[in-house]
């Protein structure tokens, strides 16, 4: 089974700190791999700026490396900041890593009176051309993310493993929001781009349990003709990119995730106050029901953080915290390891109509339940 | 050697080996009741003297002499126009187990003999061809093994309907949902539509009895069931009652019964489920509907406002349109806007290789409500035999097609295709109706599987019965005649379509769970079936297994 931890708080924290959290939980998870998501970021030796966009991965080969620098070079990205690990290769059994990578670039002149949704584009599209390239030569370089105060880490191997062969624990880089998942999808061959978290435009999620709806959910995706759409190397990816789609292209407030992925029943949704909005939404995002079983742990851009159930609640999934630090994970143990100071009377165990949402402001999450109003004015 | 002519013999003459069923019957057995030859719907067996000679032996005077007794016995008329069909119903009635049908396996002569007149040969019922279907042999093959606790069918809930008319994409409809412009209507259905068989093909019992059932399946096991009516309209009072929402109108190209229905409309007090329009029927693609003479009676008479007792051939095309474009067009609008633009409108057509080319018209159409695609297995009150057995496309590979065009434009929730021919031929109505649902159908309409399940109908793949289109329906179902259809008990019927239906729901459930899907129907989940045929598998897009 998969271990999730999100630790979300106002003071920028150690990934170390999630990674011995993924410790905690540590029985029943296979070690299959790690992926890291770090977001409203902190250098130690450098000041940045969060409008930069971070570029983060993994160059195989010296090749590969000098190949990523010409591309950005020739896109005309400046580099502000290249990150470095201090690499322990004592943890890693012969991988040949040249590089992993974590880099800020200031955006080419010609995007400075761009509007967003431009910059936005362009981020994408220089993203998976960079993964394109790598994957054209000999998977030589992987590109997990890249925008403005994101960063990820994706490796095979145990949690504290990585989080030590990359020396994580040494303060250099810190977040201000952190999620990890342990075991990459077991269903397909092992690659990086399985490893959750996965990312597109600022939108990421992660993910326990099978989905067992991926094949048309992805179908459906892919005839949206968006570029981000793509990958697919594992079946909850799908799950970040319905996120997306609810809140980019929709532009839905993150309520509608859960009444998209599981809706109500028709039945429910009679007594509902917005009952006949919300059917009607179902029937055209019928193909992004999901099935479950799974929790979907998420961040947005703004760094609220959210964990929603499936229909079933056939997975857990427990949130805690205090003001200014929060935690969601897939045990309780993690959560008291990543927050040992909160009341854990206050724990909470959301039911399948829930979505919890923690703000920005971290102050209190909120409960938010399917049968309530849902916040759309046109809905109304 | 007798003289030739001393014998009557012509071209037609037969005997009965030479017929498709040959009758076995057990004087030892038979007590001369005469029921069977009183029920026999082909007039083919008769009471008959004979004489049969005893030996006997005169022990003292040593001779061998005969003796001769008479006796009564059944016998078959080897007349083609009264072959036995092997319907059984002379075995059914029979106290004593005296007589039963036996299909002829060495010669069926009758064949050659059946255009008498110049008729080319005409049956109702099916297409004859037994075996496994290709949906028989699809298998459920994604176990969701990976996680657990797995999903029980008993014990969770699971949501198995599907949505009857078109759907707009997400964009499209926060646009209009935000501007208050028009969504087009749909309907949450159970996805095993009864599908199209008229009020006249089917006797007054059969069609009153399953649309109590359907009734009762909406209203009391909350299990939405849809029936369509088939061409030839609807008894006004139904058009007026509330059970309207749970019929689909059909309009062919004979419009029978759409007088009525017009006139019914100001009073109606909901809206039908559905609309559909029917271009093509896969049993016999590119003809018309054919309600024989025998079976316009005076009530079907009135219902398609013609006078009893004369053929009513539908024609094979809607005479007012020129092309299948425009047609398409025309009448969905036209009929879409008759109800207000409240009911789903969809046009049901033959599987052919040209189906493609009508759904992209669909898809440019903003009032289709999905498409039906009928295969070649599909049964029919009355059709030409070639027809029915030679002309047509299977549905399976061709809605397999139509799905993948529809994901490849990024339109497979939009336009809905429902699919329909031979689910359910051999009994696997819900394995069946799935695979096709895994192959990309929204749902499936089920036509001879109902009729056999709900009112024992007697027809087979081995043309067994298959009378449906002369009147003389042993069991009531299609004929007008009502000597012939007071067998049928319309509440029997009934309880037959709600036994039906409920276990039919069981079987999806016990499907999905194992393939951890509960939420929705699998629509599209092809990653979930194999067969174990390396062309199917490649002409499907689906896994082989082995
Ligand atoms: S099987 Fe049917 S058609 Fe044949 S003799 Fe018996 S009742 Fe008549
Ligand atoms: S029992 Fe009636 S409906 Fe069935 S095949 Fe015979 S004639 Fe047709």
């Amino acid at each position: 089974m998969c271990r999730l931890a999100l630790k979300t708080a106002i003071e920028p924290f150690s990934p170390y700190e999630v990674l011995q959290a993924m410790e905690a939980m540590q029985e029943g998870y296979d070690g299959s791999g790690l992926g890291l998501l770090l977001r409203g970021m902190e250098f130690e030796d450098f000041k940045y700026n969060p409008r930069f966009p971070i570029l983060s991965g993994i160059a195989n080969t010296d090749k590969a490396w000098r190949r990523l620098d010409d591309f950005m070079e020739d896109l005309g990205y400046e580099l502000k900041y290249d990150h470095r690990f201090r690499v322990d290769k004592s943890y890693v059994e012969d991988r040949d890593r040249f590089r992993y990578f974590v880099r800020a670039y200031r955006m080419p002149d010609r995007f400075a009176d761009a509007t967003t949704e431009e910059r936005e584009q362009e981020l994408l599209a220089t993203r998976l051309a960079l993964r394109k390239n790598g994957e054209e030569n000999g998977r030589d370089l992987s590109v997990f993310s890249f925008w403005p105060d994101v960063a990820m880490i994706k490796e095979v191997g145990w949690p504290l493993q990585i989080g030590n062969l990359l020396g994580l624990h040494d303060g250099q880089i810190k977040s201000r929001v952190c999620m990890a998942q342990g075991r990459q999808n077991t269903n397909y061959g092992i690659n990086l781009y399985a490893c959750h978290p996965f990312f597109v435009q600022g939108i990421s999620t992660m993910t326990n349990g099978e989905n067992t709806a991926f094949v048309p959910i992805r179908d459906w995706l892919l005839g949206r003709d968006f570029p981000g759409y793509m990958g697919y190397q594992s079946d909850s990816e799908v799950f970040t990119h319905i996120l997306h789609y609810a809140i980019k292209q929709l532009k839905l407030p993150l309520q509608a995730y859960k009444h998209i992925i599981t809706p109500l029943s028709t039945k429910e949704l009679d007594n509902h106050p917005q009952g006949d909005f919300l059917k009607g939404l179902k029937s055209v995002c019928r193909r992004l029901i999901i099935d479950g079983p799974n929790a979907v742990i998420g961040t947005l851009p703004d760094e609220t953080c959210m964990l929603v159930m499936d229909q079933k609640k056939l997975r857990p999934a427990t949130v805690g915290g205090r003001e200014g630090a929060w935690a969601i994970a897939s045990e309780m143990c993690g959560v008291d390891a990543m927050i040992p100071d909160r009341d854990p009377s206050f724990d909470f165990q959301p039911m399948r109509e829930h979505t919890i949402i923690i703000p920005p402001e971290r102050k209190e999450l909120t409960i938010w339940s399917q049968y309530d109003q849902f916040p759309l004015s046109q809905a109304a | 050697m007798v003289p030739v002519r001393s014998i009557p013999v012509e071209p037609g003459s037969l005997t009965y080996p030479d017929l498709p069923w040959v009758i076995q019957h057990r004087e030892d057995r038979c007590t001369l009741c005469g029921h069977c030859t009183t029920v026999c719907p082909k007039e083919s067996i008769y009471l008959a003297y004979r004489r049969q000679r005893v030996p006997k032996l005169e022990i003292l005077s040593k001779k061998r002499g005969n003796d001769y007794r008479t006796f009564v016995g059944i016998r078959q008329k080897p007349n083609p126009k009264h072959a036995c069909i092997g319907c059984g119903m002379c075995a059914m009635v029979c106290p004593n187990e005296a007589i039963a049908p036996v299909p002829n396996t060495i010669e069926n002569r009758t064949l050659f003999f059946d255009n008498i007149k110049g008729e080319a040969p005409k049956r109702g019922g099916r297409r004859n061809a037994t075996g496994p279907t290709l949906l028989d042999r699809i298998m459920f093959d994604r176990i969701s093994m990976l996680t657990d606790p797995a999903l029980d069918a008993g014990r969770h809930e699971f949501t198995v309907t599907t949505t009857l008319g078109r759907i707009l994409s997400p964009e499209d409809y926060l646009k209009r949902s935000s501007e208050g412009g028009w969504i087009p209507p749909t309907r949450e259905i159970f996805p095993f539509v009864i599908g199209s068989m008229s009020f006249g093909a089917l006797s007054p019992n059969m069609w009153l009895g399953l649309l109590q059932g359907v009734a009762y399946c909406n209203e009391v096991l909350g299990i939405p069931v849809v029936m369509c009516t088939g061409e030839g309209g609807c008894p006004p009072w139904v058009l007026k009652s509330p059970y309207l929402k749970y019929i689909i109108l059909q309009i062919a190209s004979g419009y029978f019964g759409w007088d009525e229905i017009i006139r019914a409309i100001p009073d109606m007090q909901c809206h039908p489920a559905a609309i559909e329009i029917k271009y093509g029927q896969g049993a016999k693609p590119g003809d018309g509907g054919l309600l024989m003479w025998y079976k316009v009676s005076k009530l079907i008479a009135r219902l398609r406002g013609v006078p009893e007792g004369v053929d009513l051939p539908s024609p094979p095309v809607h005479q007012t349109l020129y092309s299948i474009e425009e047609s398409v067009m025309k009448m969905i609008q036209t009929l879409s806007m008759a109800f207000d633009h409240k009911v789903p409108v969809y046009p049901k057509i033959s599987a052919s290789t040209s189906a493609k080319a009508v759904l992209n018209n669909l898809v440019r159409n903003p009032y289709a409500g999905g498409l039906l695609i009928d295969g070649i297995d599909g049964g029919t009150g009355a059709a030409y035999n070639v027809s029915m057995d030679a002309t047509g496309h299977p549905v399976a590979s061709n809605v397999r097609e139509c799905y993948l065009d529809l994901a490849a434009q990024g339109k497979q929730n939009e336009i809905p295709i429902y699919a329909a021919g031979g689910i359910g031929k051999n009994g696997n109505v819900a394995q069946n109706g799935m695979a096709l649902v895994m192959l990309g159908a929204s749902a499936v309409h089920i036509g001879k599987y109902i009729m056999q399940a709900t009112a024992g109908c007697l027809g087979n793949e081995q043309n067994r019965c298959n009378v449906c289109n002369v009147g003389i329906c042993p069991k009531g179902i299609t004929s007008q005649n009502p000597k012939l259809y007071r067998r049928l008990d319309p509440d029997k019927v009934a309880e037959r379509v709600a036994e039906s239906f409920m276990s039919i729901q069981t079987e999806v459930k016990k499907i999905m769970a194992p393939l951890g899907r509960s939420q929705s129907l699998p629509i599209g989940m092809s990653d979930a079936i194999g067969i174990n045929d390396k062309d199917a598998a490649d002409r499907l897009n689906i896994k082989y297994v082995c």
